[in-house]
């Protein structure tokens, strides 16, 4: 199969005069425009070669790629809708507006396989534009880095001041701040899930201040989203900090935490949440997402399968080119 | 040298010619001397008074002029506007503007590059006209000695020359600016001038002052010199002068034979007075100089168009941006309550979709690419460079390269459809060379033409060839015979038999280089031939003619002996340079013409019989002038034994009609030798003498006499018929054949560019014959060519009625059409020849486009006599009738016109004036070159160009939909994907040096295949930017590839071990490294020429962006902001990263690689079976068929040297054929 390749490399050095004594040989080839190249002719052969080698190194690629993927476990429950009481089925929005209904709300889970530790918490909102221009750009980096000290908040229109007062953290991505949580019991424990370590480091430690604390934060006529503790410096509001990170596209899962210990399979978790946000008015779906990772993150088929399908494609090609070469000889 | 010069100075030149085109009109000019003091001619100029030149009316413009385009005060404005008339220049000033109102980027990344680019290119043109000023300040701070007063001469700048200076004018030096002549060296006031510069005619002018200022000649004459001129005012006519001069109290009328104007050079005079009459940009010739236009090449010009397109998709995508977010904000988005777009400070929906609109158009901003027109600025320089140093374009002799002046015009090259081309100068050296003649009916010097020797050569090829085919099926016995029949062909082998120097022709394959070398060169002698040299002539039969004939040449011309730098050998000056070779010609077979006086001419010849150089004196009786109409001229001369001769020489027809009855013996040899001189392109004179008895040249003389002494108008008419009382009953000599030599390498430099199909025009100044002989000699015409003239019969002229003269061209053109239309399908080509006068009339606006129609059907079209006006006129109409790119060559200043109206204007650096070079886009060093310039640079730049404008757009198109797609997934807000600063690197830094290294070394053939006609025909390549269907939707493809994959791959789930999800940053950064990929990878699959440089611009691109993105990242996030550490800490450790990095690229490139698969495969271009028989040795190896492929493309043309031998191989094979039949 590799004997149709030949050597492409057709190099040709023209000898140039040499003119005034000890003339650079580069210089002279490259302003005569001969400097010695590689003129690569896609033959019939090298056609053939290089499609089968994309084949040959695709495929394999593909298939560990899905491998992996189809090794990662993950369970996805949709339950906005559910958790609205029979009652307000038809006016869900002034469920989620009315502050005098409880908001909990019990969710059961049921592992089918074994999940190995650790196990990532997400949760996923649909429909929602997290990168919408006037969203992302109404935020302050440098007053979430310095707090009070920094004065110009004119970017996180229109959520910078409230009552004469700046707002920390100003702008409408803190302010809409994702605040419905979840536990989770299993059997009869409740199982531990860390929610700490879940931002990137980098947030941390250079983009969110140690010493800034939560000022105003919430105290508006409008409440947005979820409040703040004001005595945990942002550094540390690692719900914040993901929240922060706006997401590409409407639809997308942020991190929630992680469960630090191996699930079985037939395991049932029950999960206690408070349905707390408002996605009732825009009709966007919340999801609860668990899920097991592997080397690759989390489940992702298509890579996998777009790898085998340009590899077998590939390979498709180089027989079809192959016939034509055979019957067609040049 | 002083004394010499003064001993001619002695001679009355005015007695000499006793005819005289370049006698003063006297009658004609009275009507137009009325005129002045009107409007339109009301200049006044006070000679030799500064004081009174102060005054209002009088006070003109001092002699400095301007080439330069700007001057410090106008650069900016000037230049800005300039740079902004360019379509993208103005896009994106505009959206800098509109930056300052909303801006969804930075904007120092929409103002940053737009102060670069135009900057740039604000620099390139400011030194390009510094050089231009350079050069001026060049021109005038010439010296020239001027009269400050007292009758002393002092040296003054040309600059600071003003009307009314008197100047005195040396040998050989330049005109400073218009001159009355006052006086001249010679006693008549005669003085000799070329006007090379102005129209192209080699052949010296006399012009002559009038006859009240001859006494001004001495330095002290000019203390009390004072005059006043009343002329015409400024225009651009070079021929005309209408003024006066107020002189000792008397009115003179002034004619155009007293002006000398400026850039033509003072001759055989040691010098002249004048007074400066038109200064500096006043002068005739600047007048008639045009602006030079800035040209702009057809790839910019499609550029632009492509640049619109964009535009317009740009518009489209904005508003669909615009309309969408307005309709969304309507629809949905009050509901997204995290959005607060109920507040009521916010703006309206319609307000708001403008703003959006606004966002949008500076956004998408990136589809159009404003670093295109810096990169191809920069790439052409290097073209340029590139050309500059090309060695195989280097002329050893003058130490010269090749030089592009302008370099935005290298693509153009490739694009030459017509070429216009100057003779003298240009295809000639100027420069005459005695090579053929034919006494007595026998015809000297090499017999057989090159064409001949090349068409024999191939035929025997092709015998040799078949030879061997038919032996192998077994008939030996029929090539044989048919083998002999080639040999036996009588042309060639009586040819060969005769003439020992056909064999040193056979073996050496080319003339030119067989002649030089043996012995020492005679410069205007390249003759050779045993029977006549080294005094060998003295044993021929025919003595007596041919000794006749050596003193008709020695005798019968108005040239002057100047001492040459040996001893013995003469150096000559004369009107023409034929005479000049003549009278060389003539020395080398032993007459030496060594002395004039008045009356006498000294000749040193061979006396045969004792075979010692003997010293004759020839009483010279008569002088009988050349003259155009005359076509002949002739001496009567008395030799030592008084018997009286009448020599002439003269046009063969002439010649031929004055023959006596037995003076025609040898007519028909002599015919047919004239007519293969005539095929040569040598040009020919023939020589005749009569022998005339004592009383009837005393008849004669009293008549002619008398003729001459008459005043009146008809004197000429006399004279006339006073000269055709004795030119007659002549007795035929011989012909003798001069070649304009044609400059080294020049009929082969025509044959490879016709073979490439250019069609050839050769406008010249000269007249018809010499420009017919050019012809031949250049391979433009041959025999069998069907030639059409068009010319202005001379009563036509002469009646000069605009009405009747152009009937009478419309007629010849219509029938001359009439005629190719019925004979197309015969193939012997046409060939047009029109005059000067014709031409202009044939221009005029009703005629031109059936004339042009005409001509441009012509395989080859030869304009005579046509001023620079013309030639530009010429220029630019066949530039617009044609629509084809227009190259004109030429050398003089009288091509300057010519050059700037050309599409690419070629300027030959000889050692004339510089005018030309200075007007040109490209100068050369010799013709030849243009070979190379045109099919190898100029093919590369065009190849280079036109990939490098199609990768250009690629590659923004795909940066700039992608931004457009990933609106779609956020409702048309107006947010971007990438951080502001990869967009602003896209262009400068990450892109853009594979895609310059792409414009500089980019070659698809190397440079002698380029040379081989086999790719020439290839020259033509289809210009990419036409719509490629198939390109458009792998174009798209790609980019929703890029687009769509990282969609599905990225979202929702994690993207790392960790459990992280990918956000915006990290979405844009690795789309963005997918795009560098894909770009930089792309340009890799165009490029078909790898060195070591493209290598490492390409993949250099590449490591660049990482390590951008390292850099950036590590900065502060206050600066880095999305960049921060994205690599480091995110991406760079997610394995998915590298592979949707390879599954885009691949995935992406994969259609467009399949289609240059299947292009190659089933449609393959010139260059690509070229490479690929290069890539296998097929040209080694299957050297027949690679030969097969070149002679095929060469049937194609008509002109040139191959068509000439390939016409003569069909005559021969026909007369084989005949012969083979008949036995």
């Amino acid at each position: 199969m590799w004997g149709g390749s030949t050597s492409s490399d057709s190099t040709r050095v023209r000898s140039i005069p040499i003119r005034s004594g000890q003339c650079k040989a580069f210089l002279s080839q490259f302003k005569q425009q001969s400097l010695p190249a590689c003129k690569p002719v896609l033959t019939p052969a090298w056609v053939i070669a290089i499609h089968l080698l994309l084949g040959f190194v695709f495929i394999p690629i593909g298939l560990v790629t899905l491998h992996a993927s189809r090794g990662v476990l993950e369970i996805v429950d949709r339950y906005d809708a559910d958790c609205v009481p029979e009652e307000f089925k038809g006016n869900k929005v002034s469920y989620i507006k009315d502050t005098s209904v409880p908001k909990n709300c019990t969710r059961i889970l049921k592992v089918h396989k074994y999940m190995k530790a650790p196990i990532y918490i997400y949760y996923q909102l649909d429909n929602y534009y997290q990168n919408h221009r006037r969203y992302v750009k109404s935020r302050s980096d440098q007053q979430l880095l310095h707090g009070l000290k920094y004065n110009d908040t004119s970017s996180c229109k229109p959520e910078e001041s409230n009552n004469g007062l700046p707002i920390v953290p100003c702008g409408l991505i803190a302010w809409s701040l994702f605040n419905d949580t979840y536990t989770f019991i299993h059997g009869t424990a409740e199982l531990r899930v860390n929610r700490k370590n879940i931002a990137w480091k980098s947030d941390r430690d250079h983009k969110f201040g140690k010493h800034v604390y939560p000022f105003n934060f919430q105290n508006g006529t409008l409440i947005g989203g979820g409040k703040l503790d004001p005595n945990i410096p942002l550094g540390d509001q690692e719900d914040l900090i993901v929240w922060m990170r706006t997401s590409a596209l409407p639809s997308f899962r942020k991190i929630y935490g992680r469960i630090e210990e191996d699930l079985e399979a037939d395991d049932v978790i029950v999960v206690h949440l408070m349905n707390n946000y408002n996605t009732y008015s825009f009709g966007g779906k919340k999801k609860l997402v668990i899920s097991t990772s592997s080397w690759l993150g989390g489940r992702n088929d298509f890579l996998g399968v777009a790898y085998i399908f340009v590899g077998s494609s590939a390979v498709i090609l180089s027989l079809v080119f192959l016939l034509l070469h055979v019957k067609n000889p040049r | 040298m002083q004394k010499s010069s003064r001993k001619k100075g002695k001679i009355r030149w005015s007695k000499l010619y006793s005819f005289s085109c370049f006698q003063p009109h006297t009658i004609d000019t009275v009507p137009a001397q009325d005129l002045i003091g009107k409007i339109g001619f009301s200049r006044v100029v006070f000679c030799n008074q500064p004081q009174l030149r102060k005054m209002k009316p009088y006070k003109y413009a001092n002699n400095s002029i301007s080439t330069t385009k700007y001057n410090v005060a106008t650069f900016l404005p000037k230049a800005l506007f300039e740079q902004f008339r360019r379509v993208a220049n103005l896009y994106f000033l505009l959206a800098a503007l509109l930056s300052f109102t909303s801006s969804p980027v930075k904007r120092e990344t929409l103002i940053v590059p737009l102060v670069i680019v135009v900057g740039i290119s604000m620099i390139k043109e400011a030194v390009e006209d510094w050089y231009r000023l350079l050069q001026d300040m060049n021109v005038n701070n010439r010296t020239v000695k001027a009269h400050a007063g007292n009758g002393i001469f002092v040296d003054k700048f040309w600059r600071e020359l003003s009307v009314g200076d008197v100047v005195k004018v040396n040998k050989n030096e330049y005109f400073p600016s218009d001159l009355l002549l006052l006086s001249s060296s010679y006693e008549d006031g005669a003085c000799y001038v070329e006007t090379m510069n102005l129209d192209g005619e080699t052949n010296l002018k006399i012009k002559r002052c009038l006859e009240a200022t001859l006494g001004l000649n001495e330095d002290e004459e000019f203390n009390q010199f004072r005059a006043t001129i009343r002329c015409e005012d400024p225009n651009p006519s070079l021929y005309t002068f209408v003024g006066n001069l107020e002189f000792q109290d008397q009115t003179h009328p002034l004619c155009p034979s007293q002006v000398l104007l400026r850039d033509s050079k003072l001759r055989n005079t040691d010098f002249v007075y004048g007074v400066v009459i038109f200064s500096g940009n006043d002068t005739k010739v600047v007048r008639n100089s045009t602006r030079a236009p800035s040209k702009r090449s057809q790839i910019e010009r499609k550029m632009d168009k492509v640049i619109y397109l964009l535009f317009s998709v740009l518009l489209v995508i904005s508003l669909i941006t615009s309309i969408g977010s307005v309709l969304f904000m309507k629809s949905d988005m009050v509901q997204w309550w995290y959005l607060r777009l109920q507040d009521p400070e916010d703006p309206k929906p319609v307000k708001s979709g403008f703003q959006q609109f606004i966002r949008a158009f500076i956004l998408y901003g990136y589809l159009i690419p404003i670093s295109l027109y810096v990169s191809i600025e920069i790439v052409k320089v290097l073209q340029a460079m590139f050309i500059n140093k090309d060695i195989e374009m280097y002329d050893q002799v003058t130490c010269k390269s090749v030089e592009a002046r302008t370099s935005n015009l290298n693509e153009e090259l490739g694009q030459v459809e017509i070429l216009l081309s100057d003779k003298t100068g240009t295809l000639t050296c100027n420069q005459m060379e005695f090579r053929k003649c034919s006494i007595a009916g026998i015809s000297y010097g090499g017999a057989l033409n090159e064409v001949d020797l090349a068409a024999s050569k191939r035929m025997n090829n092709d015998v040799e060839a078949n030879r061997f085919s038919i032996e192998n099926s077994g008939s030996t016995s029929q090539i044989f015979e048919m083998f002999e029949f080639s040999l036996a062909d009588s042309s060639i082998q009586k040819a060969v038999l005769e003439d020992q120097e056909g064999l040193d022709f056979l073996n050496s394959g080319n003339s030119r280089i067989s002649n030089v070398g043996k012995e020492t060169v005679v410069k205007g002698f390249n003759f050779r031939d045993d029977r006549l040299m080294n005094n060998q002539w003295i044993y021929r039969s025919d003595l007596f003619n041919v000794t006749m004939f050596f003193i008709v040449m020695a005798l019968c011309h108005t040239g002057i002996p100047v001492e040459g730098d040996e001893t013995d050998k003469l150096k000559y000056e004369a009107e023409s340079p034929e005479e000049v070779a003549f009278l060389i010609a003539s020395q080398e077979f032993g007459f030496q013409f060594c002395q004039r006086t008045q009356s006498i001419l000294v000749l040193k010849e061979l006396d045969p019989s004792s075979g010692k150089k003997v010293k004759r004196e020839y009483k010279l009786l008569h002088l009988l002038e050349f003259c155009s109409s005359r076509k002949r001229m002739s001496v009567v001369v008395s030799d030592e034994e008084g018997k009286i001769f009448l020599l002439c020489k003269g046009a063969d027809s002439v010649i031929f009609d004055r023959l006596a009855d037995n003076g025609r013996a040898y007519q028909q040899a002599t015919t047919s030798h004239l007519s293969s001189y005539a095929e040569d392109g040598l040009r020919t004179l023939a020589f005749a003498y009569r022998r005339i008895d004592q009383a009837d040249y005393e008849q004669w003389n009293s008549i002619f006499t008398k003729a001459k002494t008459t005043i009146g108008p008809e004197r000429n008419e006399l004279l006339e018929k006073a000269s055709e009382m004795i030119e007659k009953d002549l007795i035929l000599l011989g012909v003798a054949a001069v070649e304009d030599k044609l400059q080294k390498g020049v009929p082969e430099c025509i044959d490879k560019l016709a073979q490439a199909g250019l069609k050839i025009w050769l406008l010249t100044g000269d007249k018809k014959e010499t420009a017919i002989n050019i012809g031949f000699a250049c391979s433009l015409l041959q025999q069998d060519m069907r030639q059409f003239h068009i010319y202005l019969s001379e009563e036509a002229e002469s009646n000069n009625q605009m009405k009747a003269m152009k009937e009478e061209i419309l007629h010849q053109i219509e029938s001359s059409y009439h005629v190719m239309c019925t004979d197309s399908d015969r193939s012997s080509p046409f060939a047009l020849v029109v005059d000067g006068r014709a031409l202009e009339i044939a221009l005029h606006c009703d005629i031109k486009y059936k004339f042009l129609q005409l001509a441009s059907n012509c395989a080859s079209v030869i304009c005579c006599r046509v001023s620079p006006k013309q030639k530009a006129l010429i220029t630019r109409s066949v530039k617009e009738h044609t629509g084809s790119t227009v190259l004109a060559i030429g050398d003089g200043a009288n091509d300057v016109g010519m050059i700037q109206e050309a599409d690419i204007g070629v300027g030959i650096s000889g050692q004339e004036g510089m005018q030309a070079v200075m007007a040109s886009d490209f100068s050369l060093p010799q013709f030849r070159f243009l070979e190379r310039l045109l099919i190898v640079h100029g093919h590369w730049c065009y190849k280079r160009i036109s990939k490098m404008v199609l990768y250009f757009v690629y590659k923004n198109i795909v940066l700039g939909l992608t931004l457009f797609y990933y609106e779609l997934y956020t409702c048309f807000s107006g947010e971007v994907l990438y951080d502001a600063w990869y967009l602003t690197t896209f262009n400068v830094l990450l892109t853009s040096l594979p895609v310059i290294s792409l414009g500089v070394f980019e070659q698809d053939v190397p440079s002698y295949v380029c040379l081989q006609p086999f790719t020439s025909k290839g020259k033509k390549i289809i210009f990419l930017l036409e719509p490629d269907r198939g390109l458009d939707i792998e174009w798209h493809g790609c980019i929703l590839v890029i687009f769509l994959a990282n969609m599905y791959i990225l979202s929702p789930s994690a993207f790392m071990e960790k459990g992280y999800v990918a956000d915006i940053t990290h979405f844009g950064a690795i789309m963005y490294t997918c795009i560098i990929w894909t770009v930089n990878c792309q340009i890799a699959l165009i490029i078909t020429h790898f060195t070591w440089i493209q290598h490492l611009f390409i993949w250099g691109s590449i490591v660049l962006w990482y390590i951008f993105l390292l850099v950036y990242g590590a900065l502060p996030p206050a600066y880095s902001d999305r960049g921060f550490q994205v690599i480091t800490e995110s991406i760079g450790s997610a394995p998915i990263y590298w592979m949707v990095t390879l599954l885009v690229v691949v995935v992406a490139l994969l259609p467009c690689f399949i289609h240059i698969v299947i292009q190659r495969w089933f449609n393959p271009m010139d260059d690509h079976v070229i490479q690929e028989m290069k890539h296998c040795r097929k040209d080694i190896t299957e050297n027949q068929m690679w030969l097969r492929e070149q002679r095929n493309s060469q049937k194609m043309t008509q002109i040139g040297f191959s068509a000439r031998v390939e016409a003569k191989v069909s005559s021969f094979e026909e007369g084989l054929h005949r012969k083979k039949r008949s036995i």
